[in-house]
């Protein structure tokens, strides 16, 4: 191989991995045929923070007390402690709730279960799973070495080591179905939407949650709405409101391939703390460029081939004149 | 008779002493940090978990470690011979930076205890990135203890041993070459994962890989010629100004691809907005880019680059410049959202100045011992 001809094939190696169509290597994951999820509904939550206690009950962890709220989990955001919190939006005087300007809201934040997960896609040794049923993504400790790449390539910074221990793990919200908790695999619901006294976190399927969260959004602002809570297959009580002023955005429809965990509310979204984030998922072009390179590890292989004969060539005819090549 | 001689001297000189006590202080840390968990001497958090461990040691350090690289695919596979020298302490180099790099990511690995797992087949993910990267780094420290090892085999006189793996030898320079052209782009693949966190003048999506392996290269070629400058002070001997000059041609050719690339993505992308910010970013943007229009300057001009000080000059900037790219991406203008900044804690800095040190004495201990430096022309 000549020296021209070498850095031809290394301009076309390069244009195939950085090519448009590489770009389309591989769409976003599709959600799964069952998926179950939860819907959040900002407007409805009061900000109790039951689901906070009964997260931390149902995955057996101690409460984070911040401050003289000795009665009251006060933990401010996720941790290896708290898988679920719930946070406060406070704008200018803070006067009504639901309203940008001026006033306040909650908003939840636990895994939010995407569908094209970047947590599971980028987990060297496969510790995040995607359950190809349920969707619902797990972490497996006995296989994880504690990388923490996982908790970079999430787009929501939801998985969390535990610095503070000598030999800590990853924690994350598992949809209450891990290994030893298995509410879902059970027929029940996930705890946060059990103790939701409003049905502000509410449990489903995917397809369900999403048909409940268009059906309140196609109401007019003021219109009587009988809210479901707990479990939207069965729900175990009902209650009579006014249809807030909603956004017509549901978070996770969409957003980088979506996700099982949704949520609706009456402020923008960024405005909540969520990432700008697009349509396609950071996972699926990741995958696309790493498999266009290492695809059967031909290219390396075609590489590999080429690269020891022009050496092989170029050592023995060095050797044959002493180095006088150059 | 080989091209190559032991330095010789005694070992206990004062720099090594100097590198020793902070060698020492970093291994107190390193030590803290087994018993205690990271937690006790990091400021790594939910938001910054891969913070100058994971960033320095391995991201930039690996790019620091591709002078072994570079020289290996300017000598045998574009046949520049005259180049020859500079493979021994460029592979040496190599050999120690990135031992020492997969030290620090078995360091920074939160379940050390089962970092094996990533060797186990019935693990892998082939969608992560980060496997490529672990294992093809793995395979690489191998390549190149096999590609040094000539050095070792001449100290010891295993002239059997030496002669099979000087038949073979063509197989692992192929190796040699490949693997790094693997994970040091796949070093900026890792970057397309993390998405919006990655600022928009950095995250150029599937043209990182293209970005990183020009990165590395161009790192590669100027740790040579900083190492040919500073071994010939360092140690007093004839300079390898001439044979450095020419690479510096070929770094030119390199820079000018890296900023016309980046600077026709952000037009493409549509990013150029960013740079008339005038924020943080948008700042170390143009610091990054004059430390790459330096180099340019000083080595497009022949009476330039004929001087010693002026081509390691060029080094330093480029080698700054290469750091400068990857820091900015993976960590200064890293942004997981609201609520979370990093700035490494003292323990955490001292661990890294740790492992440079360590890696410096053995680099003097090697080249005193055995026959790495090329042999003196008495001229
Ligand atoms: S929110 Fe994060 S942790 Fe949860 S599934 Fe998505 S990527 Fe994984
Ligand atoms: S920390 Fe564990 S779960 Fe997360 S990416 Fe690394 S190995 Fe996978
Ligand atoms: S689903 Fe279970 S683990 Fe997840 S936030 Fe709700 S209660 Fe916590």
């Amino acid at each position: 191989m000549k020296r021209r001809d070498f850095i031809k094939a290394t301009a076309a190696s390069a244009a195939v991995v950085c090519g448009p169509e590489t770009a389309l290597a591989r769409p976003n994951l599709e959600p799964a045929e069952n998926a179950v999820g939860m819907l959040f509904d900002s407007t409805l939550c009061v900000g109790c923070k039951a689901c906070v206690s009964k997260c931390k009950e149902v995955n057996s962890m101690p409460p984070v007390i911040e401050g003289d709220k000795l009665s009251w989990d006060s933990a401010r955001d996720l941790s290896p402690k708290t898988l679920n919190v719930i946070k406060v939006y406070k704008d200018g005087t803070a006067e009504s709730k639901d309203q940008e300007v001026d006033g306040f809201c909650f908003e939840k934040r636990s895994c939010m279960h995407c569908v094209d997960p970047g947590c599971v896609s980028v987990c060297p040794v496969t510790a995040m799973r995607r359950d190809p049923l349920t969707g619902i993504v797990t972490y497996h400790a006995d296989a994880c070495i504690g990388c923490r790449n996982c908790m970079v390539g999430c787009p929501y910074n939801v998985p969390q080591f535990e610095y503070d221990e000598a030999f800590g793990q990853i924690q994350k919200c598992q949809m209450c179905n891990q290994a030893g908790v298995e509410r879902i695999n059970n027929g029940q619901m996930t705890g946060c939407a059990e103790a939701c006294p409003t049905g502000a976190t509410l449990f489903g399927t995917r397809k369900e949650l999403l048909k409940e969260a268009k059906q309140r959004m196609a109401m007019k602002e003021g219109e009587i709405y009988n809210y479901p809570r707990g479990d939207l297959s069965k729900p175990d009580h009902y209650h009579e409101k006014a249809i807030p002023a909603y956004q017509q955005h549901i978070w996770g429809e969409k957003e980088a391939g979506g996700t099982n965990v949704m949520h609706i509310s009456a402020i923008p979204f960024d405005k909540l703390g969520m990432p700008p984030l697009k349509e396609r998922s950071s996972a699926s072009i990741a995958e696309g460029v790493q498999h266009s390179i290492y695809n059967y590890l031909a290219l390396p292989a075609i590489a590999l081939a080429g690269l020891s004969f022009v050496i092989r060539k170029n050592i023995n005819e060095d050797t044959e004149d002493q180095g006088g090549n150059s | 008779m080989s091209a190559y001689q032991p330095v010789g001297g005694k070992y206990f000189t004062r720099p090594f002493i100097f590198f020793l006590i902070v060698f020492l202080i970093g291994f107190y840390f390193m030590a803290e940090r087994f018993i205690l968990g990271m937690g006790s001497i990091s400021n790594l958090n939910g938001g910054f978990s891969w913070g100058i461990w994971v960033v320095y040691d391995v991201v930039i350090g690996t790019a620091f470690a591709c002078g072994g690289y570079a020289v290996a695919l300017t000598v045998y596979v574009l046949n520049k011979g005259k180049y020859h020298p500079l493979v021994r302490p460029a592979l040496l180099t190599s050999l120690l930076g990135y031992a020492l790099g997969g030290f620090g990511a078995f360091f920074d690995m939160g379940r050390w205890w089962q970092f094996y797992n990533i060797f186990l087949p019935w693990h892998w993910n082939f969608n992560s990135v980060l496997l490529e990267v672990g294992l093809c780094v793995a395979l690489y420290i191998g390549v190149l203890a096999i590609e040094f090892s000539p050095a070792f085999l001449e100290k010891i006189g295993s002239k059997k041993l030496l002669n099979r793996v000087n038949k073979m030898m063509f197989f692992f320079i192929a190796l040699g070459v490949l693997l790094p052209t693997m994970h040091q782009s796949s070093l900026g693949t890792l970057l397309i994962a993390m998405g919006h966190k990655v600022h928009p003048l950095w995250q150029t999506w599937q043209f990182q890989p293209l970005m990183a392996i020009i990165s590395a290269l161009t790192m590669g070629f100027s740790i040579v010629v900083f190492e040919g400058a500073f071994v010939s002070v360092g140690f007093n001997r004839v300079s390898e100004t001439p044979l450095l000059r020419g690479l510096g041609k070929a770094i030119v050719g390199l820079l000018i691809t890296f900023l016309a690339v980046r600077f026709s993505l952000l037009l493409i992308q549509g990013n150029v907005a960013y740079l008339f910010k005038g924020d943080m970013a948008s700042l170390l943007y143009l610091l990054e880019t004059v430390l790459f229009v330096v180099p340019i300057y000083i080595l497009i001009s022949p009476v330039r680059r004929a001087n010693g000080g002026k081509l390691l000059l060029a080094a330093i900037s480029m080698l700054l410049g290469g750091a400068l790219y990857r820091f900015d991406a993976f960590l200064l203008t890293f942004d997981p959202g609201p609520g979370y900044s990093y700035f490494p804690s003292m323990p955490e800095m001292m661990v890294t100045l740790g492992i440079i040190s360590l890696e410096i004495m053995v680099f003097l201990i090697v080249v005193k011992t055995l026959p790495v430096l090329p042999r003196e022309k008495h001229s």
